[in-house]
């Protein structure tokens, strides 16, 4: 892209688009959302079990992440309880992997020789999944526009290869290039389509009704249940054995294992956010996740797709 | 003699680890070349974003031969010693050397071990240090196992003299050393090759890269300074967030912008650390009214528009994140106009301190008591340090302090102000927390005294009672740090308090939280009347023996079986014991880097009333003066001397000799002289003692000592008349007692 054919994107779903392009063209596996609530795109399988093993990957992919707490009624111009994040995992990580982060900043707009981009210490660190790696957060003229981290550990195992990761806060990055002050402002499609929709056409209501609900409304005795029901439901589905009497083959259920740990992650942020968990509770349902996060993380490295072959074993 | 140049080319280096990464290059790669026999005239290291770099000028060009003699067997002895030697000396038969010693004929072998190149050793020391380096934290990438602070790229790695420069052959994990870097990353992204250090640095800056962190400091500081000045400002001095952004620039540009009028008004503070804390902006005041007017940022490149962009971008991120603060600031203050700060602290009943100690509403509770308790000492109102105490933690539940938390105590005193409250109980709420280190300022206004040593004193015997105390490296709730607080208040203030009272009562005030929801109310009741009768008697021992009694006394008291009194009875003094010997090692490490001995400390600890610790610190610095003087020295010889004579007869005889000796039994007359002398010295000691005169005290000692000195020289203390033994042994013990009146010269070394 030379400069005098440089075009501004022009709506948030182009800035998507413009990613999704560019990580294909790239050669990463371009995914769909998880189809949970998770609380970031690092826990789609697709980054959380697949940086686990030795099998090379390579996916990209717009994760709708929940964070009930950051409800604010859809009034905050950058606070949002429901938004995109861009999720990219490439393992092994490549030498380049920072030359191609910065070249996907120019394919959504940003003009390197008018920027000023820093990549600032930011060690990353998940408790819920057990898991940290080093990196930084990228700052485009003194704001955050990505998380930039090289995993060395996940759900307790340590990551042989490292996958690269990259996430990228869409809502945040696109109003930074679009120039808007308000998320709910943002064009979310393009603003001379002949239906022309905001931002808050489509989300400020649900931030009303999300935030209401998150905040006072969300039965906590039903949720607390639901946290044990789903972490007696993870445990019960490792205790398994792992050859299939039916099948009569090897088939560890590692993915709906972890299906249940996301399902307590989030149930833990929304009990979070009705502050019905003290400090110290906190830390115990933390851990507890976490131990889940482990469970499941050691079932996959038992499966072919975490590396495990008969050859192996024999 | 060559010069050695290496850069190790990484991804970008976490700011803060920068400038010790470059020092240990240095070290580790100097250190590593001497020991191997490389020595060299000079060596600097250097550190960017990316690149660490280290120049070591005048290297050998090889490490010197080194020959070594070893001395074998003798002379015919059997073939196998002979062979055995041959091998381990790897030399052969033929070179040994036959040599004369006292023992005969002898075989010696010469070793020469030869120099190496100076490249050989280079690659291996480098390749030890690059697996070996101290990074507070290190990763690895790709598929590789190399471990770096972040993912190294590639190696330079060159020697240079007069007829050019040569690659060292150099490889690891799949980099192979070149001659070749590359500039800035966006401004002189093209490789190029290098021969020199000076080649280096030159051909660095024309793509872009000041080598030298201090250059890129002192390239800042002047532009952000001329850029203030020409505007009439100045800029607020932070050495830490300069030598910061120094490293997160390899090409730094000084951009100075607007605040926005609307955030001017937010307390100076507030604008400084969320400017620093998110940002990483300088900010710039104006030197007339003191505010907050403009900021400075770095950038690292410079662009066409000269900034223009880069700037907009900040002063935009800046006024989200002003807006923020402004929000949380009008919210607090509107919260404090409606309830005043006791009502902003409401919430913190909410707030857990600790799960064992209660919330932070208890804690306060707690402080309140002990603030009003040592009002007197300190000479502040005790309703006014009362009313401190309840709303000096009151910003731990305002919005802006749950986003800066740095900003605790400088909120609260910004609140107090609003809801109409003393200036003194505003200083309060900023200083009860000082002082945070040895070297802070130690608060000294009444009010804030009081509350700086209750809160202390309450975390103290809080975390004793629940026995949760510092061990080895661990000081979760820098214990270590508030007992260095309570002593630092008390010595700068010249507070005359008896620690122990303070420590008992909120010992017990906590035993009474921690076993009031089990305990009987009765129960209850007599630990509360200890509590009184502390504040009447000084002394937990006597005021537990009171109640006890009074509750002896009564009908039916519903005490349980009284375990708990009985418990609270064993505990306390124990506890109270241990925690003044933890605040006696923290006042000894304070004392020695003023320049006290331990032992000199000691000996005045085992004094007693040592929980008096500005008196303590008195007794120590005279003794401490007293003995450096000649006088002092040669008595404290003197009263060794004594002491070890008149332990060894007590020990042998199994009397202790303390009865007083008589002047007829005086014979000689030195020993009539030390008679005198102790009769003259005796009254000074005790009328100095009585006054807390130390130095008096020590100088009445001072004029024993020709006396006692004399005495020994004179006298034979174990005479063969039994009478005049004692005597003269009654004689030593009262020298004895006047020593160790003034401190206990045994513990004193020398």
């Amino acid at each position: 892209m030379t400069g005098d054919t440089f075009r501004k994107p022009r709506s948030f779903q182009e800035i998507i688009l413009r990613l999704q392009n560019y990580w294909a063209d790239k050669g990463c596996a371009i995914m769909q959302p998880y189809d949970m609530e998770v609380g970031a795109g690092t826990f789609h399988p697709a980054t959380t079990l697949r940086s686990l093993g030795s099998k090379p990957w390579a996916a990209a992919y717009v994760q709708p992440s929940r964070r009930p707490t950051d409800g604010r009624y859809g009034e905050n111009p950058n606070r949002l309880q429901h938004y995109y994040q861009y999720q990219v995992l490439i393992k092994p990580s490549p030498p380049d992997l920072q030359a191609l982060y910065l070249g996907s900043l120019e394919a959504i707009g940003i003009d390197m020789d008018l920027h000023d981009i820093r990549f600032v210490e930011d060690d990353w660190e998940s408790p819920t999944l057990g898991a940290w790696g080093l990196g930084w957060e990228v700052w485009c003229d003194g704001m955050e526009v990505s998380q930039f981290t090289y995993f060395q550990q996940v759900g307790g195992h340590d990551c042989h290869p490292v996958s690269g990761e990259l996430t990228y806060g869409l809502e945040r990055l696109a109003m930074y290039v679009l120039g808007i002050d308000h998320v709910m402002d943002m064009p979310f499609n393009d603003p001379d389509a002949p239906i022309a929709l905001r931002y808050g056409d489509v989300f400020r209501q649900t931030e009303q009704e999300y935030s209401r609900w998150n905040f006072d409304v969300a039965d906590t005795d039903v949720l607390l249940r639901h946290f044990e029901e789903a972490e007696a439901e993870c445990a019960r589905i490792l205790e398994q054995t792992a050859q299939d009497p039916k099948m009569d083959q090897r088939i560890i259920m590692a993915h709906p294992a972890y299906d249940q740990c996301i399902k307590a992650s989030h149930i833990f942020n929304l009990l979070d956010a009705r502050g019905v968990i003290s400090v110290t509770e906190r830390q115990a349902y933390i851990g507890r996740v976490r131990a889940l996060a482990k469970l499941c993380a050691d079932a996959f490295v038992q499966t072919e797709a975490g590396g495990w072959t008969p050859e192996a074993v024999a | 003699m060559p010069d050695l140049l290496i850069e190790l080319f990484s991804e970008e280096i976490p700011a803060r680890m920068q400038a010790r990464a470059a020092d240990d290059l240095k070290k580790r790669m100097t250190d590593g070349l001497v020991e191997a026999g490389l020595t060299y005239a000079s060596a600097a290291g250097f550190s960017t974003p990316r690149r660490l770099a280290l120049t070591v000028e005048g290297l050998l060009g090889e490490s010197p031969t080194v020959k070594e003699e070893r001395k074998g067997p003798k002379v015919g002895a059997p073939d196998k010693a002979i062979e055995g030697f041959l091998r381990g000396a790897g030399v052969a038969r033929e070179n040994l050397e036959e040599r004369e010693t006292h023992k005969g004929a002898v075989y010696f072998a010469t070793i020469t071990k030869p120099g190496r190149p100076a490249a050989e050793i280079i690659a291996e020391v480098l390749e030890d240090v690059i697996r070996n380096f101290p990074w507070p934290k290190s990763m690895r990438w790709g598929a590789g196992s190399l471990r770096w602070v972040r993912p190294l790229h590639s190696v330079l790695c060159i020697l240079s003299d007069e007829g050019g420069a040569e690659v060292v052959p150099f490889e690891i994990d799949g980099i192979t050393a070149g001659d070749q870097t590359r500039g800035h990353r966006f401004m002189g992204p093209d490789t190029f090759s290098v021969t020199s250090f000076e080649d280096y640095t030159a051909k660095l800056k024309r793509a872009h890269v000041v080598l030298d962190a201090s250059e890129r400091a002192d390239h800042i500081w002047q532009d952000a300074t001329n850029m203030a000045f020409a505007q009439g400002l100045e800029v607020v001095e932070d050495r830490g967030l300069l030598a910061e952004v120094a490293g997160l620039v390899e090409w730094p540009v000084v951009l100075m912008g607007e605040i926005g009028e609307d955030f001017l008004r937010l307390p100076p503070e507030v604008l400084q650390t969320s400017m620093k804390e998110h940002q990483k902006f300088f900010s710039v005041r104006n030197p007339k009214t003191g505010r907050i007017e403009k900021f400075v940022t770095v950038a690292n490149r410079e662009t066409a528009d000269q900034g223009a962009t880069i700037l907009a971008g900040n002063q935009k991120v800046l006024a989200a994140r002003l807006s923020d603060a402004k929000f949380f600031w009008e919210n607090d203050v509107r919260a404090v106009h409606e309830a005043g700060l006791e009502g902003m602290a409401a919430p913190l009943a909410n707030v857990t301190f600790h799960n064992k100690l209660g919330s932070q509403a208890d804690r306060i509770a707690r402080i309140e008591s002990l603030a009003r308790a040592l009002a007197p000492v300190t000479g502040a109102d005790a309703d006014e340090a009362a009313l401190a105490a309840r709303v000096v933690k009151a910003d731990l539940s305002s919005e802006m302090v749950y986003e800066f938390p740095e900003l605790q105590g400088i909120m609260a005193r910004y609140y107090a102000l609003e809801a109409g409250l003393s200036p003194a109980v505003a200083d309060a709420c900023r200083d009860h927390y000082s002082p945070l280190g040895p070297s802070d300022d130690v608060p000294s206004d009444p009010v804030a005294v009081t509350v700086a040593l209750a809160d202390k004193l309450d975390t103290l015997a809080g975390f004793w009672a629940i026995d949760e105390k510092p061990t080895g490296s661990k000081d979760p709730y820098a214990l270590r740090r508030a007992a260095l607080g309570v002593t630092r208040l008390i010595l700068t203030n010249n507070l005359a308090m008896n620690l122990d009272r303070f420590i008992d009562a909120q010992l017990v005030l906590h035993k009474i939280e921690l076993n009031a929801p089990d305990a009987k109310d009765a129960e209850i009741k007599a630990l509360r009347d200890i509590l009184d009768e502390i504040a009447d008697h000084g002394v937990f021992g006597a005021a537990f023996r009171t109640v006890i009694d009074k509750l002896d006394g009564e009908d039916e008291p519903d005490t349980g079986d009284g375990s708990l009194l009985r418990s609270v009875g064993d505990a306390v003094p124990d506890i109270s014991t241990d925690l003044l010997a933890f605040f006696h090692d923290r006042l000894k490490v304070f004392l020695r880097d003023q320049g006290i001995r331990h032992d000199v400390i000691d000996a005045c600890i085992a004094m007693p009333g040592n929980d008096d610790l500005a008196l303590l610190v008195k007794r120590a610095e005279a003794l401490e003066a007293f003995l450096r003087t000649e006088d002092g020295e040669n008595l404290l010889q003197g009263f060794k001397r004594a002491n070890n004579i008149l332990t060894q007869a007590e020990e042998k005889d199994g009397v202790e000799y303390s009865f007083g000796a008589d002047l007829k039994f005086a014979e000689d007359d030195a020993e009539k002289a030390l008679f005198a002398a102790l009769a003259e010295a005796e009254p000074r000691i005790e009328a100095a003692m009585e006054t807390q005169d130390f130095a008096g005290a020590m100088s009445a000692l001072a004029g024993l000592r020709s006396s006692v000195d004399g005495f020994f020289e004179a006298v034979q203390v174990n005479a063969e008349n039994e009478v005049l033994r004692r005597n003269r042994l009654n004689l030593l013990s009262q020298i004895r007692k006047a020593c160790l009146a003034v401190a206990d010269l045994r513990r004193v070394e020398g």
